[in-house]
């Protein structure tokens, strides 16, 4: 089934530097459909709000992390499917397996390239 | 003479009654002291080691205690750690504005590059996202920058915890330090005294308070 572009994104990360980084690099892959949030809490208030097809969100942040984010997600019977791609600097195994454990559907290490954004997003979307 | 006996029992769980486990270097400096000086005169009741030791004991508090007062901590914590914090900050505030203008710029070549076709456009489009990924620097030394902050803050605790511990002759040694007059004001700063750019923002004054100033000396 192909994947549909118009789906919309959302993009959590504390620094908006890379919020504008990724929403260019999103747009270029033909992604156009992007919201932003800046931590955990205010990107669970979006989802709960709108229909979302994929969240890409940053570990590290404040009030809420990206990992609470992602329990949260999961944890919400609504919001459970919805594809979770962490984008982050922390490389550590343990984080990797800690965010698998708690249902994260893929996982990049900053820094990123825009190459592997698109191959992480067509594992779990499938290929566009 | 007749020895005077002190309890040191006594004084321990008086001290830590006061204190809990955690006692100030000053505190335990006095039970020293009141222990040497309870053996004066007749140490023959007291192992002569043992008085040796708690006599290396008080110099070596009374000498740390100088040591540290010399370093002047206060410098250390009012200024120092501070000043390297507001640096710091604003390096990551100038490179996110410099991100933010490559990214400006990068953007106007992309709606360019949707302009035009074939080989050109392609490779215009690619040189784009090579920029945009390599703005991604931005975020990373945010990160360690905020790292570093966060250890300089930890740092600053625990000076300041050093400076509770040896308590008020520290400050007394601090102020004598202080007091040392510094130079006579209304001269001209010295070469060094004037190494303190580049100012962050609102510290310094803009281009045009510069050349209002500059041409007041016309």
């Amino acid at each position: 089934m192909a994947v549909d572009k118009n789906m919309k994104v959302l993009v959590v990360d504390d620094y908006r530097t890379m919020l504008r980084i990724l929403r260019n690099l999103l747009r270029q892959l033909d992604f156009r459909n992007v919201e932003e949030a800046t931590d955990g809490t205010e990107a669970l208030q979006k989802l709960k709000e709108s229909n979302f097809g994929l969240v890409i969100s940053d570990w590290n942040m404040e009030p809420m992390t990206g990992i609470q984010l992602l329990r949260h997600v999961r944890a919400d019977e609504k919001l459970k499917r919805i594809p979770f791609i962490m984008v982050t600097a922390e490389s550590k195994p343990e984080n990797v397996v800690a965010a698998k454990q708690a249902g994260v559907s893929n996982y990049i290490v900053k820094p990123f390239n825009a190459q592997t954004l698109k191959m992480k997003m067509a594992s779990v979307l499938g290929d566009f | 003479m007749p020895q005077r006996k002190i309890d040191v029992a006594r004084l321990l769980t008086e001290l830590r009654n006061r204190f809990g486990d955690t006692v100030k270097v000053e505190e335990v400096a006095k039970v020293v002291g009141a222990l040497l000086a309870s053996g004066t005169g007749d140490v023959a009741g007291m192992s002569r080691k043992i008085y040796a030791e708690l006599e290396a004991l008080n110099r070596y508090i009374q000498s740390a205690k100088a040591e540290i007062a010399s370093l002047r901590p206060d410098e250390v914590t009012d200024e120092y750690l501070p000043a390297a914090s507001v640096e710091l900050d604003a390096i990551v505030e100038a490179t996110a504005e410099a991100t933010n203008s490559i990214m400006d710029a990068t953007e106007i070549m992309e709606r360019v590059a949707d302009k035009l076709e074939g080989e050109d456009q392609e490779a215009l489009m690619d040189a784009t996202t090579q920029i945009y990924e390599a703005c991604g620097f931005q975020d990373i030394t945010g990160q360690r920058i905020s790292k570093v902050v966060k250890a300089l803050n930890e740092i600053e605790t625990k000076v300041d915890a050093l400076v509770a511990a040896f308590g008020s002759e520290l400050r007394k040694v601090e102020k004598e330090v202080k007091a040392v007059p510094e130079e006579a004001s209304g001269e001209a700063p010295a070469d060094e005294d004037l190494l303190n750019g580049p100012q962050v923002s609102g510290e310094g004054i803009s281009q045009d308070e510069i050349d209002r100033l500059l041409a007041d000396f016309d």
